[in-house]
């Protein structure tokens, strides 16, 4: 079972357009910076010698692959309501399309400004593509990139994600309840 | 004081391994790495859950954790002064408590931008027993001079 046309249509008018801007919930701190460190017994001085660091990259900095650790939320907090799903584009796509199962194929993450302790992070998704319906050794559906961009409290971009998806409905599936198929 | 830059990029060429980083995966590495990056998915710290729900044999590193250890390899291998500009992941397989990983890099790349950064592309593949479980496309900035120092670039001047 193909798309609607409208459907299709609702999808192309978000193309390019940002959505679920969100403002993290804390400030990046150093407690997570070393904590990140020790699990992968990173050395690297900029993280730990505060000479080192004001020298090269004018005081502290956290790793650039921290980046999407700003955005998960602590696992309670009073009185918050459900928390977002990260990439809720990827979800509403499936659901739009009626393709219940998903992975992702590939992720990049492109490093700009660094971040630093204290700066409070902003995060929006922008869906930059969808293809037409191909079939692959999984099933028959469609790709789409998804970026989720990161600001600073200045505006400058600190950083961009890149998730390409494929959603689709395995060989023979008419449709069915989503299994989820991100795995990670 | 002065930081030497440990690597600069006229040192490097297309075809150079890096260094192999081996270490033994346990559970408190898991546990330790999903909290480190705020992922309290219990498939990441639950056996019972990974068993049953997720129908694997243990609790397994997660995604984000994954790249700590890919940033942590280049710029054990680079210094300080590497400055990642790009990482392109691939997930094929799980790690588990109990395995040996295995990280491994082969320059792929040697270049300067018409800003004249000094880039250099890496093939990084995480192993367990030869079998690739994760691979990651780096792009790293290393210093063209004893002199110069990534990142001090901004705006323009950055194009990772």
């Amino acid at each position: 079972m193909a798309a609607a046309p409208d459907v299709l249509a609702e999808i192309g008018a978000i193309i390019g357009v940002p959505q679920y801007e969100e403002v993290g919930e804390f400030p990046v701190e150093r407690g997570y910076i070393w904590t990140t460190c020790a699990s992968v017994e990173n050395g690297n001085p900029l993280f730990w010698d505060d000479a080192v660091a004001e020298e090269l990259t004018g005081g502290p900095i956290a790793p650039p692959t921290m980046l999407s650790v700003w955005f998960r939320p602590h696992y309670w907090a009073p009185g918050r309501s459900e928390p977002r799903l990260p990439l809720k584009v990827h979800f509403d796509l499936k659901e739009k399309l009626g393709l219940p199962e998903a992975v992702m194929t590939d992720n990049t993450i492109v490093f700009h400004e660094p971040v630093r302790p204290g700066d409070v992070l902003r995060t929006r998704q922008v869906l930059r593509s969808v293809s037409e319906e191909k079939t692959t050794r999984l099933g028959t559906g469609r790709f789409w990139v998804i970026d989720v961009e990161y600001t600073n409290q200045r505006g400058e971009l600190v950083g961009v994600e890149t998730y390409t998806g494929f959603g689709y409905r395995r060989p023979g599936a008419g449709g069915g309840p989503s299994s989820g198929g991100e795995g990670s | 004081m002065t930081v030497t830059p440990r690597l600069l990029h006229g040192e490097v060429s297309k075809g150079d391994r890096l260094p192999e980083l081996s270490y033994d995966v346990t559970a408190t590495t898991v546990v330790l790495g999903a909290l480190a990056s705020r992922d309290w998915r219990p498939m990441h710290h639950d056996k019972d859950f990974a068993v049953t729900r997720n129908g694997v044999k243990d609790i397994f590193l997660n995604t984000p954790n994954q790249a700590a250890w890919f940033e942590r390899y280049v710029t054990d291998w680079t210094g300080p002064h590497g400055r990642l500009g790009r990482m392109t992941f691939r997930m094929r397989g799980s790690v588990f408590p109990g395995d040996t990983m295995v990280l491994s890099g082969v320059v792929e790349d040697v270049t300067v931008d018409d800003t004249g950064c000094g880039w250099v592309d890496l093939d990084v593949a995480l192993a367990v027993g030869g079998d690739t479980k994760t691979t990651c496309r780096t792009r790293v900035a290393v210093p063209v001079t004893p002199e110069d120092n990534p990142w001090r670039r901004r705006g323009p001047d950055w194009k990772p």
